[in-house]
This record gives structure tokens, C-alpha cells and sequence, in this order.
């Protein structure tokens, strides 16, 4: 019985507060406008998530959570990386929080099954890192309500044999690609299309798969060629292993390759002066770049990731489409993001095409084995 | 002409770490006619040991290399203890069964974050590279180190089963379990010493695998094991010299179809081996056509 009041007591109390506490809701409150977020926050990405979150309150915190004359409310979602999780919180902020935008997600696994729901209910997301083409356009159809604020895959592949030809001034190259992964295999088609068209001639394309570790046959016959540049369009560990059998074998060619490169783990030592692809680089001299940088440092005390910085652009651009729509009806914010034109972003000046993928700059970075990073090199516009 | 015995060199590299795993396969199934299949998973633990004794304990690389080859040789004396020999005369088949089954305890377990973790792994050379160039062919003094380290290790082999009392053991007990027992040997003692042996020899290999392509992950035994079985019996399985002649040509195959051929028909090149062989020579190369007895 003793612990029965103990519970009646508590209910009152709780009781008591949030009448209280709704009291002190502003009343004069007239123009709310709502933003969802979906993002990872549990899960095996669940740092993608922190950081794009980390980013999102930064944008919002800058405006003091107003924007075109709305205040903003959030609805934040965790899709927990799973593709069921994200199609069953896009569901509820469409129909139950009735979000006008929404920015989100990090990885095109979740992103795809989102854009199909946005699509369905008409609410515009803007996805900060989901690199897939699929996310926009799925057999040849646009899906109207999505947008992105990071470049799809291929692009890269342009922008690194673009570099290649204009700033190494390179004639010849070799590709070494996973014909099993279609990040790998899209890079390399772009690559060598764009090399090609620029004017050089690529020596010779090479396909392997995932668990091979033996390349020597294929390096060997490169040492002999001599290419200017050897493109490895896979992720750090593979081109490590690749890198490092090919300089034994003699190989001198310059290595490129794209964001896949991106981790601690490279092999600093093989990889040394190669080049890659990237989305960001903190140590990009623009000021834009270095003003977020800065920003993000003093609120959270470290440097921003690709994701934070994307996740910064994608809240970016919802806010500008809603400040340009002047108004909570999500049609109208999809077509002010749609007609975005030369929109300064960190990461660049951004429109979008008709297929909802932006026309922005790639970042260079180039490998430094002595110091064990990679720095800023060029800054390629498409 | 200097690219062509650059990829002589190449396959004689692949060729060499082959060899060390199919010593494994052939001297278990020549002794207790068992395919170990859990053999690859051996082969990566010595790589995984190997690699954590040279870079995080920071032990002299050949140090390294014979805790690997007593680790490996430990695991190997386990599983035949634990998994094999409730089942020695057992169906064929449940054998088989339990082998494949060792292999996924080995693989899974050891992908367990607490042991080596599912992550790739690129491994720091305990030794600076060293390459020499002889009329345009590059030969690396870790090429050099794996050829000596697997003539020393078959040397130790053929002395150890021809010249010793475990040796003849082990050949007796190869040619009939029950006649070898009358005659005194101890035959689980001698089939656990062979397990030890042909394991051992795997953990080598690991540790020279990872010095030739330095990268190491979990799953590494399945691929290369395959590949190391099927020159196992390419050579005629149950043969100690037919292991390391298959493992040989199978480098050869694979190099050159590779370099002249294309990189992606090699894994068919090689599994089409397999079925050539197991169609027209069953015995392979070095065994002798014989009749089963019933």
C-alpha cells in the first residue's frame, strides 16, 4: 500500500509540472514552421549521425532558430541505418509531425527508402552525403522532392582525371578497379571517359575482386607500360595493398583515387604524393571553408568531418528554400530548392541540375607520407 | 623478355606460400584421408599472430615467426583433438561436416572484436624492403626470405620423415591404422604429431603471406586455402613432393593467366583445374592410377 501512494504522489506532482509547464508556452506563438532530421544516431554510423546533428544545430543556432519569419521546430529522427527504420520515421514525420522539409540521410542505404516516402507524401528532403545515383533518379525517372547536397559518384571520376590532365599534366594512365562494387566500377568509367575526352590515352584497365591480394601480374605489366597516373578507385585498404606491391615491382606512375581514400588507416608510406578526390578539405584556403572550420571549432572542439560540413550545406539549403518560398507549404519549398541558383555553400557554389544532384567544385587532396595526411591541392570545378 | 621472368618471379612468390599450406592439406589427408578443411583458417591465424608479434610486441620478425608456427601447431592439435578424432571412424561425410564447421568457428570466432576484429588489417613490414634489379627483373629480399625460409622448412620435412622414428610412424600409419597399432605405434599420438607438423607449417606460411602482400583480414584462409588444396591435388593429394610441384604450377597458372590472359579469369582458371583434374587424373600428377580395393 505504501508504495501505491508513493506512485499517486509522483503522478500528482508530474501533474502539476506539466500544467504548469504548458502554461508558460508563448501563446502569441503564430507562425511555426517544422523541419525533420533524420540521421543515424544509433547503429554502425552512428558517428555519420552525431555529426551531421552536431552540424544541423550550428546552422540553427547561427539564425536563432528563425527563418523567414517562421520558428523553426525540429522533429529529429534516428533511422538506426537500417532501410525498414528509415521508411518508418520518414512515414511518421510525413503524416504525423507533418514536417514541411526535411535533411537527411547519411548513407544512400537509408536515403533511398526516405526518397520513395517524400516522393509519396510530397514533403522535399535534402540528403547531406547519400552519394548513390538512385537516391534521385531510379530508372530513368526523377523523383521531384529529392536533392542532395554532396556530388553522385561519377563525378568524381571526371574531377580526378580532369586534375590528372590540367594540373599533372599527365598523357598516359592505367585503372585497377573491383569489378564487384559499383562505386568502384562508376569511378573508373567516368575516369577513363573524361581522360579520354581530355585528350589522353588510357594504357590499359584492369579488373579484380574483392579478396584478391596478389596484384603483381597486373603491376608488372604497368611497370612496363609506364603511365603517367595508375587510377585506384577503391576504399584505403585495398588501394594500401595495391600501392605498396606496385612500388616494389617498380611501378613510378602517380596513384589517384577518390573518396574512399579518405581514412587514418591509409598506408601514409606507399601511398606518399598520390592524389585523391574528396568532397572537403579543412585546410581549404577559401574563406567560406575556413569561417565554418572555425565556427564548428568553437562549439564543439574539434575540426568539422565531410559529414558535419555536408550536413552543414543540406540544412543550407533547406533554410534557403524556405526563406525563397516564403511559406510552410512543402511544394513550394521544392521548388525554391529546385530553382537554386550560384548558392554560396561551404563545400561551394552550388545549382541544381534537373536530376536534383548539385553542380559543385571537388576538393583535391594530396597524400603526405612523412606527416601522415592528406592536404589541400586543387579545387576542381565541373 | 624481362616481363616475362618478372612474372616467373611473381608466380614463384604465390607459388612458395601455396606450398606451405598444401604441405598441411596432403599430410593430414595422406595419414587419416581427411580434407581439413578448418587448414585455410590455420593458415590465417599464423598470419594474424605473426603480425601481432613483430608490430605490437615488437618481437625480431623470425621470433615472430615461430610463435606463429607453435601457435598454429597448438590450434592444429586441438581441432584434430577436439573435432576429428570423436569422429575418426565415423562416416566419411560427418567428418567432412565437422571440418567445414571447425573452419566457421575459426573464421567467425576469430573475427570477434575481443580477438582479431572483422576489420581489415594493412600490415607494417617488421624488415625495410630491399629490391634488386637484375636485367630489368626486380627481385625483393622478402622474395628471397620466403624461397629460403620454404627450402629450409621441406628440408626439416623430408629429413623428419625419412630419416626419423616419428617419420616412419607417420608413413605407417598412412599405409593402415590397425596393422600400424600391432606393430607398436602410437597411432593418435602419431596422427596428432602430423597435425602439429602440417598446422605449423600453415602458420608459416600466414606469417610470409603477410610479409608478401601485406594485408590481412579474418577471411584470408578461404580463398587461399581453396587454392592451396586444389594444388594439393593437382600434385596427387597424399604426396608430400606432389604438394609443393602442384602448389608450384598453381602459382605459374595463376601469374600467368593473369598477366596474359585477363585478372579476372584467374580464380576460373584455377577452379577449372580442379575439375580437369578430378575428371582425367583423380590422382594427380605425381600419383599412381590404382584401382580403390573394396
Amino acid at each position: 500500500m505504501k508504495r501505491m501512494k508513493w506512485v499517486a504522489l509522483l503522478l500528482v506532482v508530474l501533474f502539476v509540472f506539466s500544467v504548469a509547464l504548458s502554461g508558460c508556452a508563448p501563446k502569441t506563438q503564430s507562425k511555426v514552421i517544422k523541419i525533420g532530421l533524420i540521421v543515424p544516431l544509433t547503429g554502425d554510423v552512428a558517428t555519420f549521425g552525431s555529426s551531421i546533428q552536431n552540424a544541423y544545430n550550428l546552422a540553427l543556432k547561427q539564425i536563432n532558430g528563425q527563418v523567414a519569419g517562421y520558428t523553426i521546430q525540429t522533429v529529429v529522427a534516428d533511422d538506426q541505418n537500417t532501410a525498414t527504420q528509415a521508411t518508418a520515421v520518414a512515414t511518421k514525420l510525413c503524416t504525423q509531425d507533418k514536417v514541411s522539409a526535411i535533411v537527411g540521410s547519411a548513407t544512400s542505404l537509408t536515403t533511398i527508402p526516405i526518397s520513395v516516402v517524400c516522393e509519396q507524401y510530397k514533403v522535399p528532403f535534402v540528403t547531406p552525403t547519400a552519394t548513390n545515383t538512385k537516391v534521385t533518379v531510379d530508372n530513368g525517372v526523377r523523383k521531384t522532392y529529392a536533392f542532395r547536397a554532396c556530388f553522385i559518384d561519377p563525378f568524381q571520376g571526371t574531377a580526378g582525371a580532369t586534375f590528372a590532365v590540367n594540373n599533372l599534366k599527365a598523357k598516359t594512365a592505367a585503372t585497377m578497379y573491383d569489378q564487384g562494387n559499383d562505386y568502384s566500377v562508376g569511378l573508373k568509367d567516368a575516369f577513363d571517359q573524361a581522360f579520354t575526352k581530355l585528350g589522353g590515352k588510357v594504357l590499359d584497365t584492369m579488373a579484380y575482386t574483392k579478396n584478391d591480394t596478389d596484384f603483381s601480374a597486373d603491376l608488372t605489366k604497368v611497370a612496363a607500360e609506364k603511365p603517367d597516373i595508375l587510377y585506384l578507385p577503391d576504399y584505403y585498404q585495398k588501394v594500401s595493398l595495391i600501392g605498396s606491391q606496385a612500388r616494389n615491382l617498380g611501378v613510378k606512375a602517380i596513384f589517384m583515387g577518390g573518396d574512399g581514400w579518405d581514412s587514418s588507416q591509409l598506408n601514409w608510406t606507399a601511398m606518399d604524393g598520390s592524389y585523391f578526390t574528396n568532397h572537403y578539405s579543412a585546410d581549404d584556403p577559401s574563406p567560406q571553408v575556413q569561417k565554418f572550420v572555425g565556427d564548428y571549432k568553437a562549439a564543439y572542439g574539434s575540426v568539422p568531418d565531410a559529414l558535419a560540413t555536408l550536413g552543414y550545406d543540406a540544412t543550407q539549403i533547406v533554410l534557403k528554400g524556405i526563406t525563397d518560398a516564403q511559406s510552410t507549404d512543402s511544394t513550394k519549398i521544392r521548388d525554391a530548392i529546385q530553382n537554386l541558383k550560384n548558392f554560396q555553400m561551404v563545400t561551394g557554389t552550388i545549382s541544381f541540375g534537373p536530376d536534383g544532384n548539385p553542380v559543385k567544385a571537388a576538393v583535391v587532396l594530396k597524400v603526405s607520407g612523412a606527416d601522415k595526411k592528406s592536404t589541400f591541392a586543387a579545387r576542381i570545378q565541373p | 623478355m624481362a616481363i616475362f621472368i618478372q612474372q616467373i618471379v611473381n608466380g614463384l612468390q604465390l607459388g612458395l606460400v601455396y606450398a606451405l599450406i598444401a604441405l598441411g592439406y596432403t599430410m593430414v589427408y595422406g595419414i587419416i584421408k581427411l580434407i581439413n578443411f578448418a587448414h585455410g583458417d590455420v593458415f590465417m591465424v599464423g598470419a594474424f599472430v605473426g603480425f601481432f608479434g613483430y608490430t605490437v610486441t615488437k618481437l625480431p620478425w623470425p621470433v615472430a615467426l615461430v610463435i606463429a608456427m607453435v601457435t598454429c601447431a597448438a590450434i592444429g592439435v586441438l581441432n584434430e583433438r577436439l573435432v576429428y578424432r570423436p569422429l575418426r571412424y565415423a562416416a566419411k561425410i560427418s567428418a567432412l561436416i565437422s571440418a567445414i564447421g571447425a573452419s566457421f568457428f575459426l573464421e567467425y570466432f576469430c573475427s570477434l572484436n575481443f580477438i582479431f576484429g572483422p576489420n581489415y588489417i594493412s600490415v607494417t613490414l617488421p624488415l625495410k624492403v630491399i629490391t634488386w634489379i637484375i636485367d630489368g627483373v626486380r627481385i625483393t629480399n622478402v622474395q628471397v626470405i620466403i624461397l629460403v625460409t620454404v627450402v629450409v622448412f621441406l628440408t626439416l620435412l623430408q629429413l623428419l620423415i625419412f630419416r626419423t622414428k616419428l617419420g616412419a610412424a607417420m608413413r605407417t600409419v598412412s599405409f593402415d591404422h590397425d596393422a600400424a597399432r600391432l606393430m607398436g605405434v602410437d597411432v593418435d599420438k602419431t596422427i596428432s604429431f602430423t597435425f602439429a607438423v602440417g598446422s605449423g607449417l600453415a602458420g608459416i606460411g600466414g606469417v610470409l603471406f603477410g610479409f608478401a602482400y601485406p594485408e590481412i583480414w579474418t577471411f584470408l584462409g578461404v580463398m587461399t586455402g581453396l587454392k592451396a588444396f586444389i594444388a594439393a591435388v593437382l600434385g596427387g593429394i597424399g604426396l608430400i613432393p606432389g604438394a609443393v610441384l602442384g602448389a608450384l604450377i598453381m602459382g605459374q597458372v595463376e601469374i600467368m593467366t593473369a598477366a596474359y590472359v585477363s585478372s579476372q579469369a584467374r580464380d576460373a582458371v584455377a577452379f577449372a583445374i580442379l575439375i580437369i583434374v578430378l575428371l582425367i587424373r583423380p590422382s594427380g600428377i605425381l600419383g599412381r592410377n590404382e584401382p580403390e580395393k573394396i
